[in-house]
């Protein structure tokens, strides 16, 4: 294990390290958000603009489907409650100093000097969530938590460890967002993610920032024998900048993981989007699949499969609609085996909307605008399922404006 | 019901129809022959519209209505409603989502047309992906029915399809044209009118038709009694009919 010391050293080292992809953000012009904020005994207390920000990211204030409820505000936690006695739910400081063990799980999956978010990140001791479904637990109910900026020209840094133990199930729905009114930010999230052997993980994580926001998750999750991990990503509104890759080592015998990323890129908004998959055992699977649209911003679309065991099979699909001139998709699909027996497969398209399917729709009488966001209801269908109602209807109002502005 | 003026439409600049003069009358079932490129697909995706067919002369009416420049989902509110021969895939666009939003200004059962139609499986399948010719076919029609069309173009409905589904399909035709449309008016024979393309003819077992054309190289050739017609053409195919025309001209 590595000593506090050297990765002090490491990261002190990176903290100029410019990311491998992405706008270079210098983090000199934020102020690092605070460390105290206000409590929130309960999510109901919050003021209705406030709940009305949660509910946009999945967030419920009434817990009442929720196992646990967790919201870190800038730099701190200002409620976390739980209500099923078998999972674990606390901040991860409060976690590292319960659990002794777990110092080995944190900086372990992410490298902290990967670039200067991941520095900024240990250097500014982040907190943040950590869960845990100990051997066996099958949560019925998601867990939920929320990361919020709640002011302008800070940096956000947080760390979260998730670990889903032998056999245990456990769903966790993420939303991470701004205040309202906050346009400028910055959100350095690391998320180290563990799922031991025939355990299942489903992780949905919204996004809803504002127009001015630098984002830069950092999120690498270990499975092993016979583990499953299902990643839903949705981003639908504007942000500045988006640049995140996570990757999934599949590392034990069988193990399964799917991505699902859904995505719109307003206009000024550059979405560098990517998951990878390392298949470091044999029989193990992964789909990665991307449904993208842009209305004059930037997408780019990466996927990268590297199948180093035999009997290895991934699938990688991306794609992306470009529904107004000025806007970009670039898919960058990446496939990689370097044993004989696997099978990698890719499919890419991007374009638009085909004329065809918009008219066939008008000959049932559906205007061109109810044609249009039909198709793109439909292309962004990849049966996320578990989202609550409100979310729904606001995703639904979404596609419905990106309909109306494509025309 | 359907007046067609001397209409001439091309495709990437080249003519497809030329000149055409065509009538569907009020609740009677028009029937289309003709070779295979003669332009009877064509024909009818001019009539709802659809992008690609340019119009160079002539004009639709419809109800007296000169629709001719109207955009395709305006001339479904006016009546009009099509089964074209392939249709696009609708990736994520669940079968049972979109008749809802067709019938959504109407009562309609949609789990009884379903169950008649035996689509009931595929309700929550993405439309068109995946379905055979029949299947297609079906779906087509549970979507029209959802619609209720005054006037059905109906792109050689029993192509691609197996003996047991022509004749779902043929009577499920005759029942919607026999049926109540927004324009239905009680003296006419039938509630709504058709255009219908056919090849074989195998639909007419089921559907009685009024009256017939033949369409030759993108021209009317002529317009007669149907079944006679079909008779002419199964003994003789399309030679006949050219010369015939020919003559004429």
């Amino acid at each position: 294990m590595q000593t506090g010391n050297s990765l002090k050293e490491k990261a002190e080292k990176a903290i100029e390290k410019s990311a491998m992809y992405g706008e270079d953000f210098d983090l000199n012009e934020f102020e690092v958000a605070a460390k105290e904020v206000p409590q929130t005994e309960d999510l109901e207390d919050l003021d209705d603009e406030f709940k009305q920000t949660l509910l946009n990211v999945g967030v419920l204030t009434d817990d009442k489907e929720r196992s646990g409820s967790f919201l870190m505000l800038d730099n701190a936690v200002s409620h976390s409650s739980l209500k099923d006695p078998n999972i674990e739910l606390m901040s991860l400081h409060e976690a590292l100093e319960k659990h002794d063990w777990l110092k080995d799980y944190s900086w372990n999956l992410v490298a902290v000097d990967a670039d200067k978010y991941t520095a900024k990140s240990y250097l500014e001791n982040a907190n943040g969530y950590f869960i845990r479904a100990p051997a066996g637990q099958k949560s019925s109910m998601p867990v939920q938590t929320c990361l919020m900026m709640g002011h302008k020209d800070v940096t956000q840094t947080v760390h979260n460890i998730l670990i889903v133990e032998e056999d245990a199930k456990l769903d966790v729905i993420t939303g991470c967002t701004t205040k309202k009114g906050v346009e400028r930010a910055m959100h350095l999230g690391i998320s180290e993610i563990y799922v031991k052997k025939g355990g299942v993980l489903n992780f949905t994580m919204i996004h809803n920032w504002a127009g001015d926001v630098g984002v830069r998750p950092r999120t690498v999750i270990h499975l092993e024998e016979g583990a499953s991990f299902v990643n839903n990503y949705i981003l639908l509104k504007p942000v500045r900048s988006i640049q995140s890759y996570p990757t999934a080592i599949l590392d034990g015998e069988g193990a399964f993981a799917r991505f699902h990323t859904i995505a719109v890129a307003h206009p000024g908004s550059e979405l560098d989007l990517g998951s990878r998959v390392l298949f470091n055992a044999p029989n193990t699977k992964a789909e990665l699949i991307s449904r993208t649209i842009t209305t004059g911003g930037k997408v780019i679309a990466r996927g990268e499969m590297v199948a180093n065991k035999p009997h290895c099979k991934g699938h990688l699909e991306c794609h992306g609609l470009v529904l107004k001139d000025g806007g970009t998709q670039l898919a960058i699909p990446v496939l990689e085996a370097n044993v004989a027996d696997v099978e990698l497969t890719h499919e890419a398209a991007v374009g638009r909307i085909a004329r065809e399917q918009v008219e066939y729709l008008m000959a049932r009488g559906l205007s061109e605008e109810d044609a249009v966001g039909m198709i793109v209801r439909g292309f962004l269908d990849v049966g996320i399922t578990g989202l609550p109602e409100e979310l729904a209807k606001d995703i639904d109002d979404t596609i419905a404006q990106i309909g109306k502005d494509a025309i | 019901m359907l007046e067609i003026k001397d209409l001439t439409v091309e495709i990437g600049g080249r003519k497809i129809l030329n000149k055409v003069n065509l009538k569907v009358e009020q609740g009677s079932t028009t029937v289309l022959f003709g070779p295979n490129g003669a332009g009877k697909s064509a024909l009818l995706m001019t009539l709802m519209g659809f992008s690609g067919y340019d119009i160079v002369s002539g004009q639709i009416l419809f109800k007296g209505e000169d629709i001719t420049h109207l955009s395709v989902n305006e001339r479904a509110e006016r009546g009009l409603g099509i089964m074209t021969q392939r249709p696009p895939n609708l990736t994520g666009v669940k079968l049972k989502d979109l008749v809802k939003v067709i019938s959504n200004d109407h009562s309609f059962d949609t789990d009884a047309a379903s169950k008649k139609l035996d689509m009931e499986r595929f309700m929550d399948r993405d439309v068109n992906v995946g379905f055979s010719g029949g299947e297609i076919k079906r779906s087509e029609l549970l979507q029209l029915s959802a619609q209720n069309p005054c006037l059905y173009l109906l792109d050689e409905p029993e192509s691609g399809v197996d003996l047991v589904s022509i004749e779902e399909i043929g009577t499920t035709i005759d029942e919607l044209l026999s049926s109540r449309s927004k324009c239905s008016v009680d003296h006419y024979k039938r509630g709504n009118s058709a255009l219908i393309i056919t090849h074989t003819g195998q639909v007419l077992d089921y559907v009685e038709p009024d009256v017939g054309y033949i369409l030759c190289n993108g021209v009317v050739m002529c317009r007669g009694n149907p079944r006679e017609m079909l008779k002419e053409i199964k003994a003789h195919g399309y030679q006949e009919c050219i010369k015939c025309k020919q003559a004429i001209l």
